[in-house]
This record gives structure tokens, C-alpha cells and sequence, in this order.
């Protein structure tokens, strides 16, 4: 039977190598796999692109990533009150490419359904429009925006199978249930492990079918 | 001139929900109108990151860091409440879903253009931008809740925004921390006002030409009116 239970954060991270794109899930630390920080700082691997949210606290977050030195470019709805970030963006260390939060998880979505981007009416006017694509729909002006994948999605659930069948906690399910359809390896941070079948199929939010690894959060 | 506190403007703003409204609170000061809804307004709180029927802050000690809202704040989940995921969420937002969005801004203008996020252009901060621009894309009515003037005292409702704009022409509502402003064809229109304050000192902080309401009501220190 599929088995994707992996032993540790370190092993769901296997493989991720220099220059690669990462979406980690997350709102604020509700949703962040915080498992892999450490793991992904402890391959050495570097010049990474990051697709999230936010850009990191203060805590075990993005924020080391950023101290480290690790990340190359992130594109990010809202990297505010993120000291670590702040420091490498001003002395022009690392890259931003700031999306409209709504239009961020909406790439990430064409992204791992297979289309070639979305028409959006957000930004239409702004600096946000600037360098896309303008298309009109029945008198009303829209953007081209493009997907987004990864390399590896990291996101946080609540219960997961062997399968790789997920639940998630509350708010914490926000960007995660998404970036889960969207990377080539999508590893899975969670509470609980618990015997296959015995999950609600109606309450099931990621069917194991984009599912790649799941470990168990370590006791904080 | 006194002015009304954060929780005194947030009831003032909880008072004016429309009852049965579907209504997103914004990040900051719009967040903590969730703690001065009255339950039996039947207003359905919705926030960006994946919930709807937001109840107000827990007490203390009883903080889920799971259950927060789009300030990352601690919240509770009313009965009926919903959680999904943020492409759904903005589904709602950007799909014309939501009644009322109540945002914070830096500068309103007299025809309701929007500037609410931070370019970061700046004194070298970080840009940020969220979810507002979702929301003032997508929402019915957009309402604006900040304080008067910034804290060098200058005027934030205004002819023409400096700020890059997030929204041309979205807001009919301004809360502020001294009146209610409505945003009509004919100008900015002073429905309601300070009990301690008169339409000449909210002239001199304001940027833009004011119209006192034939019926001007009057906002209580404690941000309710006549007694609500």
C-alpha cells in the first residue's frame, strides 16, 4: 500500500538543492511547517526563490532563512514586520516581487490545476499592472496573471494518513491547502498520523493524490 | 479636541453594520470592531485568511494561535463558523461576496479614492500590500476606519491623495476617531460628529471641502449615538 510517512523534517526535505523554488504555507505561524526551517538550514542549500505570504517574525520562521543568507528572491504579499527580511531587501540582498495576497494564491492555484494563468480585475491601474498583459472581458478591463510552482511545497496540516490524505487546524489551513496542488515534491507537517480509513472522506481538504511526504510536528 | 479611542470607534463602526451583512474587517483598527458586534445584529464576520463568523478576542490564557485573524490576532469562531483556504477566501472577497469591507488607510480622497498600502518608497521600509486591493476590487461597499489626522496632525481625508493609490473612487464611508463622513455625488457630507467637536475644528483637519448633514447626529465620547 502507498506509504509516504517520512521518519523527520529532514527526510521530507530531501533532495531540495541550490536555486530552487520553495512555497512554504503560512499565515503569520499559523500554517508554517516549522519543522523544516531547520531541516532546509541544515542541507546548506542556498540561493533559494520563496513563495509565502509573509516574509517571517521573529520566531522559528522565514526569518532565519533570511539571516542566514539563504534566499535569493521572495514573492510575497505582505513581508512587513519582518526584521531579518528588512535587512537583506535594504541592503539589496535579496530580491521582492510583491503580489496582491487574493492574486498570490490564485497563481499558486493555476499553477497546480494545470492553467496557463488567470484574468484578474485586481491591480488593473496600479503599479501592479505594470508589465502585464491588459485584457478586456465585456467592457471590463482585466491583467494577465501567470501560475506559480515550486520545487517543494512545505505547509502544516492538523492529520494525515499514510496515504498522504490531509486535514488542517482552524485558520491554519489558509495558503496551505493550495500550495499543496502546486510543487513538484509537497511535503506535509502534522499533529497526527492516524490509521488509513479511519478520516472522514467528506472532511478530507488535500487527497493524497498531491501529496508526496508526510512527518510528525516534534513536540515544541 | 478629545477624540474617540480605538474600542469607541470600533462600537461606533460595529454600530453601523448592516444587519445580516456579510462584512470583512481589515487589518488594525478594523479588526477590534469583531469585539463590540452585538450578537443579535446577525452580521457575519469574514477575514482574509479563511473564516467566517468571527466571534471577539478570547480571554486571556485561552489564545489558539491556529484561530487568528488578518492582524494574526488570537479570535474566536462563532457558532456556524466556516474555514477554508485562501483561494476560496478571495473568492469571496474579489467575487463581490462580501457586503462591506472596513479597511484601514493613510489618505482618503473627496471622490473615495483609496490609499491604504505601504510602498515602502518611504524612510526605507518594507512594502506591503495584503489584501486590501482584493477587497477594493471586489466588495460592495468599501468603508474606511482611521484616525482623523496622522500623528504630525496632518489631515488624512484629502482633495487628492499623495499616496499611491490602492483604489480609485471605491470608498462611501469614512469612520474617523471625530465623525462619520459620507462620500456622495455631491461632496463629503458629515452625517455624524464628535459631541465635543463642531464642523469649524473638523474643517481645519480636514483637506477637502465639508457639507454638514441636514440631520447631523452627534457620536457620544463612548462612540455610541444617542445612547446606542
Amino acid at each position: 500500500m502507498r506509504n509516504v510517512v517520512v521518519e523527520n523534517a529532514r527526510e521530507a526535505v530531501a533532495g531540495i538543492k541550490d536555486g530552487d523554488t520553495v512555497m512554504m504555507g503560512g499565515f503569520g505561524g499559523a500554517g508554517l511547517p516549522t519543522g523544516v526551517i531547520e531541516a532546509v538550514l541544515d542541507t546548506g542549500v542556498r540561493e533559494l526563490t520563496i513563495i509565502s505570504n509573509n516574509a517571517g517574525a521573529s520566531g522559528p520562521d522565514l526569518s532565519l532563512w533570511f539571516a542566514a543568507g539563504i534566499v535569493r528572491k521572495i514573492i510575497c504579499s505582505y513581508p512587513r514586520n519582518a526584521e531579518a527580511f528588512a535587512q537583506r531587501y535594504r541592503a539589496g540582498e535579496v530580491e521582492l516581487e510583491l503580489v496582491p495576497q487574493g492574486t498570490l494564491v490564485e497563481r499558486i492555484r493555476a499553477g497546480g490545476a494545470g492553467l496557463g494563468g488567470f484574468l484578474s480585475p485586481v491591480g488593473v491601474g496600479t503599479v501592479f499592472a505594470e508589465g502585464k498583459r491588459a485584457i478586456d472581458v465585456d467592457g471590463r478591463g482585466y491583467i494577465l496573471e501567470l501560475p506559480l510552482r515550486a520545487d517543494f511545497s512545505f505547509v502544516k496540516g492538523r492529520q494525515a494518513d499514510a496515504l498522504g490524505n490531509v486535514t488542517y487546524n482552524k485558520t491554519a489551513r489558509n495558503h496551505c491547502a493550495v500550495m499543496a496542488t502546486a510543487a513538484t515534491t509537497v511535503a506535509v507537517e502534522v499533529d497526527e498520523i492516524v490509521e488509513v480509513g479511519t478520516m472522514d472522506p467528506e472532511a478530507i481538504v488535500t487527497p493524497c493524490i498531491f501529496v508526496d511526504r508526510v512527518y510528525m510536528r516534534k513536540p515544541q | 479636541m478629545s477624540s474617540l479611542s480605538r474600542d469607541a470607534l470600533a462600537r461606533l463602526v460595529a454600530a453601523h453594520l448592516p444587519q445580516q451583512g456579510f462584512v470583512n474587517l481589515g487589518i488594525g483598527a478594523p479588526s477590534h470592531v469583531a469585539d463590540h458586534l452585538q450578537p443579535d445584529s446577525g452580521v457575519i464576520l469574514h477575514s482574509e485568511n479563511g473564516i467566517l463568523n468571527i466571534g471577539p478576542r478570547p480571554p486571556q490564557g485561552e489564545e489558539d494561535w491556529d484561530l487568528i485573524n488578518a492582524s494574526k490576532i488570537p479570535i474566536t469562531a462563532r457558532p456556524g463558523c466556516s474555514y477554508f483556504d485562501s483561494s476560496l477566501s478571495f473568492a469571496m472577497m474579489r467575487g463581490g461576496h462580501i457586503d462591506v469591507a472596513i479597511l484601514g488607510a493613510f489618505q482618503v480622497s473627496q471622490s473615495g479614492d483609496l490609499a491604504n498600502w505601504s510602498t515602502g518608497e518611504r524612510n526605507g521600509s518594507v512594502p506591503g500590500i495584503g489584501g486590501a486591493i482584493d477587497l477594493a476590487v471586489g466588495a460592495k461597499s468599501i468603508w474606511v476606519m482611521m484616525e482623523h489626522t496622522t500623528r504630525d496632525k496632518a489631515p488624512r481625508i484629502v482633495d487628492r491623495c499623495t499616496y499611491p493609490l490602492t483604489a480609485a473612487g471605491v470608498v462611501s464611508r469614512i469612520f474617523t476617531d471625530l465623525a462619520i463622513i459620507d462620500i456622495t455625488p455631491d461632496g463629503l457630507v458629515v452625517d455624524a460628529l464628535l459631541e465635543s467637536a463642531s464642523i469649524e475644528t473638523l474643517k481645519v483637519v480636514t483637506a477637502a471641502p465639508l457639507i454638514a448633514s441636514g440631520s447631523m447626529r452627534t457620536i457620544g465620547l463612548d462612540g455610541t449615538i444617542g445612547g446606542i
